[in-house]
């Protein structure tokens, strides 16, 4: 009885008597909900490091690239063109490396937690299922886009500011350049972008990973990617269609023509083609988002029942 | 008040039976100590209890039912099954951030004050701390937690000997205030002799003893009996014997102890000797159905 634990005993249950007598103040849904992502952002530290990473290493080709770039650039027309590419780049390489982020993030939310065992100390607590996965799910939903959007404009902000330097001596109107860049509207595109394609569009694509997360006794990459590929080759034997696959890239292409990756025209034009009310009709937006909820709900069932492996 | 109600819990995994039919009754400001062998369902039974498994039958954890309500129960309740579950790349200080985020019954400064008794340092992440020290900090957390019935099912496993002293000092005097109540399963029964105010034996999915230890104390007694008066002994239905150092041990229960008093030197067994003796008693079918004693005596 001479441990040390004894010495605080004649202070301590004072106090418990204390915050018993003090009803215990309620916690709204909406701070657990905080608090949840929080964890997120400890854990998986890639959330932020990885499209920093993937800026920092642009900006840095960028630099080396810049003087190669705007030589011989005379007019305002040559200076808007030398850059527009490297802008499109920028945003691209940042969101696409969120992206892939988000795949690998999607997979191991819900099966990473029962792999450490810590699904037993988080179950421990008052966080509902609905409310940890809900949390898991705006990691790649909105987090991570609007955390590659934030990164995504800085970077074109930078690269801006860093071209205007050797275009000073040209004798060039720099803030005809800056007004001809358009850099709000070219923002406002993105964010455009992100949050009809990543958000919305790409819903149902982390709820299946998700689910695939909370479900799969092991490897759940493989689980995620192999029936796919099994669903395509039966149906390919069996019906000598390719009608999945066809879904699959309207999926991840998108409703407007190649979206993401565009080899030629940038990706403000394409959007600019299809207007929001376009958007907001396709039907495949909602059938994916109704697929998206049906998968939720079943991941978020499917934790309740679910251990550490 | 009543905080843990039980009738018919039954649980299987396929064809193994986990539960089978457990009848429960927990009041508030008990320590109930559940014991059995490995596989005997302690495990299955607390993971019903904590929402964690679902169950046939009919539970109810402080009022409520803990697979339907389990995220208002975690409010009130709390549990640590097994060591070593906190994530490893957590920060002390984040767990402690994290846990006064979620839970409105939790007291940071008590947290911090049992911490501040061990090594434990609030910018130590969890992979670099010990075994032992990760369960100090996990009891830390749970002791600041208000929580009316906590539920630990082995929280000492692969600790050494000092660690778990202190974690059973510090949950009765740091935390134990007689309005809690505590349900825990252990290996180490001799180290919870004394912290128990109630015990349970559970075997196959059963109760197959389940008293006070006020009861313990009054109804079983072991006597060490001299040789010449074995057969007197044995006539007064010992539900166990052993031998040691060649003379008989004979457990009792229910016997009055003045009678016993003339075949030896009596005792109170320990938990652990009343355990091997049910255990035994258990494996040997047919004096089981003969005597029966302890299906009866479960409640």
């Amino acid at each position: 009885m001479n441990t040390p634990m004894n010495t605080s005993s004649n202070v301590m249950p004072e106090s418990s008597v204390e915050s018993q007598a003090i009803a215990p103040a309620h916690i709204p849904a909406t701070r657990r909900m905080y608090w949840s992502i929080r964890r997120e952002l400890w854990e998986y530290r890639s959330i932020y490091f990885a499209p920093l990473a993937a800026a920092a290493v642009f900006l840095f080709g960028f630099l080396i690239a810049l003087p190669h770039h705007m030589h011989g650039v005379k007019t305002l027309e040559q200076a808007h063109e030398a850059l527009d590419t490297p802008y499109e780049l920028a945003a691209g390489l940042i969101m696409g490396t969120a992206f892939i982020v988000g795949i690998f993030y999607s997979l191991d939310a819900l099966y990473g937690e029962r792999r450490d065992r810590s699904i037993l100390f988080w179950k421990s607590l008052p966080v509902s299922d609905l409310t940890t996965v809900l949390s898991k799910l705006t990691i790649p939903l909105i987090i991570l886009p609007f955390l590659s959007f934030a990164i995504a404009v800085a970077t074109q902000f930078v690269m801006l500011l860093v071209s205007s330097v050797p275009l000073l001596g040209s004798g060039l109107n720099i803030g005809a350049l800056w007004a001809r860049m358009s850099f709000f509207h070219m923002s406002l595109m993105l964010l455009y972008h992100i949050v009809t394609v990543h958000g919305l569009w790409y819903a149902p694509l982390y709820g299946w990973l998700l689910l695939v997360s909370a479900w799969a006794p092991r490897a759940p990459f493989i689980w995620a990617f192999l029936p796919p590929f099994v669903i395509w080759g039966l149906e390919k034997i069996v019906f000598q269609t390719s009608h999945f696959l066809a879904m699959l890239q309207y999926r991840l292409i998108g409703p407007e023509p190649s979206s993401t990756a565009a080899p030629h025209g940038t990706v403000m034009e394409i959007i600019s083609a299809l207007t929001l009310a376009q958007f907001l009709t396709t039907p495949g937006l909602w059938i994916g988002l109704i697929i998206a909820a049906a998968f939720l709900f079943a991941a978020v069932r499917l934790r309740r029942y679910r251990g550490p492996i | 008040m009543t905080v843990i109600e039980a009738r018919g819990l039954r649980k299987a995994f396929g064809t193994t039976i986990a539960l089978d039919g457990i009848d429960l009754r927990v009041e508030e400001g008990r320590i109930l100590g559940v014991i059995g062998p490995n596989g005997a369902g302690k495990t299955t039974a607390l993971n019903a209890i904590v929402g964690l498994t679902p169950y046939h039958g009919e539970l109810r954890v402080l009022g409520r039912d803990p697979w339907t309500e389990r995220d208002q129960l975690m409010r009130d309740v709390c549990f640590i099954t097994d060591v070593a579950v906190l994530p490893r790349w957590i920060r002390v200080s984040q767990a402690l951030d994290y846990v006064a985020g979620v839970h409105a019954r939790f007291d940071r400064a008590k947290a911090e004050g049992f911490l501040a008794k061990t090594n434990i340092r609030s910018t130590n992440k969890v992979r670099e701390l010990s075994k032992g020290m990760v369960a100090q900090l996990h009891l830390a957390v749970v002791m600041a937690i208000d929580a009316k019935l906590l539920v630990l099912d082995e929280p000492t496993l692969g600790l050494d000997i000092l660690y778990r002293k202190q974690f059973y000092d510090s949950l009765l005097n740091d935390y134990f205030d007689g309005r809690r109540t505590i349900v825990v399963t252990t290996h180490q029964v001799e180290e919870m002799q004394n912290v128990l105010t109630d015990v349970m034996f559970i075997n196959r999915g059963r109760i197959v003893l389940n008293c006070s230890m006020e009861e313990f104390q009054s109804r079983f007694l072991e006597v060490t009996v001299h040789p010449e008066q074995v057969a007197a002994a044995r006539a007064l239905k010992p539900i166990h014997e052993r031998q040691v150092f060649g003379r008989g041990i004979l457990l009792f229960d229910r016997v009055d102890r003045n009678q016993l008093a003339a075949f030896g030197d009596l005792r109170t067994p320990t938990i652990a000797d009343l355990f091997v003796a049910v255990m035994d008693h258990q494996s040997s079918p047919s004096q089981a159905a003969a005597q029966g004693t302890y299906q009866g005596a479960a409640r």
